[in-house]
């Protein structure tokens, strides 16, 4: 058995290379069935155990809130279902559940950008909404028994979780983007105000960077990597002008002056405003830099305001910086939305414990624990006015004013492609791949029948 | 193992050498015999063929199905999407080759035959030399083995996330050369940075596979080139390379069907829905993701085609070395029950 034999190889290598060709056409067969019943609003019944799918609770506080809702109802427990960090990854494992039927989900937490998708295909309850104007005026919630009451809720949440103006989600936590800038070198550049339009912020810069300490700062960041990000500063910068991706009539509006403006914007601020480096960075990749010191104005989150003022030596900004409502071109910017609703899965068991539970968790006592224990933003409008909660996230009245008059991301079924011919159009122009006025012509064309009724 | 039985029909004095060695066969009793064997070979492989069947051929056939059906398709007036699926026929397969999906599939299409033919060219060439060293005896041969294997046994996506850190812009790629390439933003540098981490990932698979043919090489056939005056060159053209090339053919082969299937490295290293480095998969999966099931398996359909041809090709032209030492064999036998007969 030293010497192999000259023609070396066995039949075993053919069966492999089989078994690979095979694997690669597999991956993605899916289910054959077609037929579903589903949605719908009847019958929200059923009582006892649910689960409640989610993504990872990284403070622990969701599990507080579950067990103090398991102590008080012990025939009605809930489980929690933790699925992966990435969006994405979420979406699948929901979307999975939904068309093999499985009643193992009952409460789903959907991202903002899925209600269209998820009600369409009736993967969803609809839920029954009491009337939000003031019709039963100041009766007690007991006048409509049964009725989520969302009256306390900031009206741009509540339209994220309604598809065709019926509701499928009880927004949870809310999410807008602000203005970060660096207090500190505005003042010594004798700037008192934060800008409001996109020349004061550029005019800004201009005396920021001939400070000393300023001169190696870049101007102005917003992500423009090909992501999701990508899309929510198109929408941004888009609506600031007073366009819109898609217009009210849902078809895609492009092809108008507003629509160039925006996206101008967002070229000319890559091109002379941004880092370098501005395209390969994430939201995290952005924060990294602002906290660096590298970054005079900021468009982020809420969440980098306390990681940003950490003082552990992790942030070279901590107690320099301020946040303020994002500019636009001639007066305050729109902030784009973002958050998560809470919705019932149609093929659920428990369809009443489910609704209670959601109303348990989006109350006003629970939101209050959730943005003390993860400083994600709350949906109840009241909280943002509470001294106790101001003094502890200075940032929150800020933040009310841009999730008030803030715009949601395009509402489209086939919210999967939208977004992708979008990042891609955008891209390109950002880049200078293409002329704006080209990639907006050609992303009018692909949006055309992606959102075709 | 099957080709025995041809074996005494053919020695008995078949006349027809390239019939089947069942129906050759003359004497009754002997034909039985045969079949008797051939059937029982039938009913100890069944269920083998059975377990291929389940796992190879029903989704090949159920994946082949799927992508002859679209569903989904519009919104009725209340906005639920229309239910129920749609008999397409071909329709998914010509949807991939018109207007924009075409430009998309084609640039899908070039990045993965363009990162098929780049990684394994590469990965061949160093992981020869791989083997070379670790085949030759020098103190701490076992710690240069493993180490040379360390990056094979890192999963893809973890791979893809060191990769990831190293090619930021602020990342140790720039600092060693003192650029300022943006490798991870949607871009010919993202094409570098895959084939870089590919290479790496994989170049120990093909060195792994290389060094247990060297290792079957005897000893005497270097020393008598030695004897006959041959240099090292010489001995790695003449001798090394030939001996140790069935064992490299497949390596290579395994290498190529694997990297036509690329998807979670650039995913990871780069991203999803980034044209510089799309692949065929990665098409499809963004057609699973967004519920065109149908769709998605179209393009996989495709693909598999694809890596069909590239195997079968491969197979055919360069030695057909996978089912070659039994198809050889049976013409051995064949030409010996020829000799005897005409003897």
């Amino acid at each position: 058995m030293r010497r192999i034999p000259p023609n070396g190889g066995t039949p075993l290598a053919g069966i492999v290379a089989c078994a690979a060709l095979a694997l690669s056409l597999t991956a993605c067969g899916g289910d054959d069935d077609g037929g579903s019943q589903g949605g719908g609003t009847a019958g929200l019944e059923g009582r006892g155990p649910i689960t409640f799918v989610t993504g990872k609770d990284r403070s622990g506080n969701l599990q507080k809130q579950v067990d103090a809702w398991n102590s008080d109802h012990p025939q009605e427990q809930v489980r929690v279902i933790e699925l992966p960090d990435e969006p994405n990854d979420q979406r699948q494992q929901m979307i999975q559940n939904a068309t093999t039927k499985s009643d193992a989900y009952s409460v789903l937490n959907l991202d903002v950008v899925w209600t269209a998708e998820f009600a369409a295909n009736r993967w969803l309850v609809e839920l029954p909404m009491a009337s939000l104007s003031g019709g039963s005026g100041g009766s007690s919630p007991q006048a409509e028994k049964g009725k989520i009451d969302l009256s306390a809720m900031l009206p741009a949440t509540v339209k994220t979780g309604q598809y065709r103006g019926r509701l499928y989600a009880v927004p949870s936590t809310s999410d807008a983007g602000m203005l970060y800038y660096r207090e500190d070198l505005l003042e010594k550049a004798g700037i008192a105000e934060p800008p409001k339009t996109y020349q004061e912020m550029w005019d800004a810069c201009d005396k920021v960077q001939k400070l000393p300490e300023g001169e190696d700062a870049d101007c102005y960041f917003t992500e423009v990597n090909k992501t999701e990000s990508m899309t929510i500063s198109a929408v941004e910068a888009i609506t600031a002008a007073g366009g819109s991706i898609i217009g009210p009539d849902g078809k895609p509006a492009l092809n108008t002056p507003q629509a160039r403006q925006g996206l101008e914007f967002l070229v000319d601020a890559k091109k002379t405003r941004m880092p370098k480096e501005a395209v390969t960075l994430d939201t995290e990749g952005g924060r990294r830099y602002f906290q660096s010191g590298k970054l005079v104005f900021q468009r982020q989150w809420p969440y980098q305001y306390a990681l940003a003022n950490e003082d552990d030596g992790s942030s070279e900004v901590a107690g320099k910086f301020a946040v303020a409502p994002l500019p636009g071109p001639d007066g305050p910017g729109v902030a784009n939305l973002g958050g998560h609703n809470l919705a019932i899965s149609a093929f659920a068991a428990n369809k009443a414990t489910s609704l209670d539970f959601i109303n348990y968790l989006t109350g006003a006592d629970a939101q209050r624990a959730n943005l003390l224990a993860t400083s994600q933003a709350p949906t109840i409008a009241a909280l943002y006015d509470d001294p106790e909660m101001v003094k502890k996230f200075p940032y929150l009245p800020v933040l009310k004013k841009a999730i008030e008059t803030a715009e949601p991301r395009p509402v489209a079924v086939k919210y999967g492609d939208v977004t992708a011919a979008i990042q891609g159009e955008m891209y390109d122009a950002v880049t200078g791949k293409k002329p704006a006025e080209q990639a907006l012509n050609d992303l009018q064309a692909k949006l055309g029948p992606l959102t075709a009724q | 193992m099957t080709t025995a039985p041809g074996h005494p029909a053919s020695a008995a004095g078949s006349p027809a050498a390239g019939a089947p060695p069942g129906q050759s066969a003359n004497g009754r009793g002997r034909k039985g015999d045969v079949q008797g064997t051939r059937r029982l070979a039938a009913l100890l492989l069944s269920p083998t063929l059975l377990v291929l069947a389940l796992v190879i051929g029903y989704p090949v056939l159920a994946g082949f199905r799927e992508s002859l059906y679209a569903r989904g398709e519009g919104l009725d007036d209340q906005g639920f999407v229309v239910e129920g699926d749609r008999f397409a026929g071909l329709g998914n397969y010509t949807a991939i080759f018109q207007g924009d999906r075409a430009a998309a599939f084609w640039n899908a299409f070039g990045n993965t035959t363009f990162f098929t033919v780049t990684t394994v060219v590469l990965e061949t060439v160093i992981g020869v030399a791989m083997a070379l060293i670790m085949h030759q005896m020098f103190r701490g041969r076992a710690l240069v083995r493993a180490s040379i294997l360390v990056p094979w046994a890192i999963p893809t996506a973890i791979s893809g996330l060191l990769w990831r850190w190293i090619f930021q812009a602020d990342g140790a790629a720039n600092a060693v050369l003192r650029e300022q390439i943006l490798w991870t933003a949607d871009g010919f540098p993202a094409k570098m940075a895959i084939v870089v981490a590919e290479v790496w990932k994989t170049s120990p698979f093909i060195g792994l596979l290389v060094l247990a043919g060297l290792q079957m090489i005897p000893r005497e056939v270097y020393e008598a080139a030695r004897v006959d005056g041959a240099g090292p060159v010489q001995q790695f053209w003449r001798i090394t390379l030939p001996l140790v090339k069935p064992a490299l053919l497949v390596a290579v082969l395994f290498r190529m069907l694997d990297a036509l299937r690329m998807f979670d490295l650039p995913a990871v290293l780069i991203g999803v829905n980034q044209k510089s480095v799309e692949t065929l998969t990665m098409l499809a999966w963004f057609e699973a993701s967004n519920l065109r099931y149908g769709s998605a398996a179209a393009y996989a359909t495709v693909l598999f085609l694809y890596i069909a041809v590239i195997a079968y090709l491969f197979v055919k032209l360069l030695g057909a070395d996978i089912i070659g030492e039994a198809r050889r064999q049976d013409r051995g036998a064949r030409k010996g029950a020829r000799k005897k007969v005409t003897a």
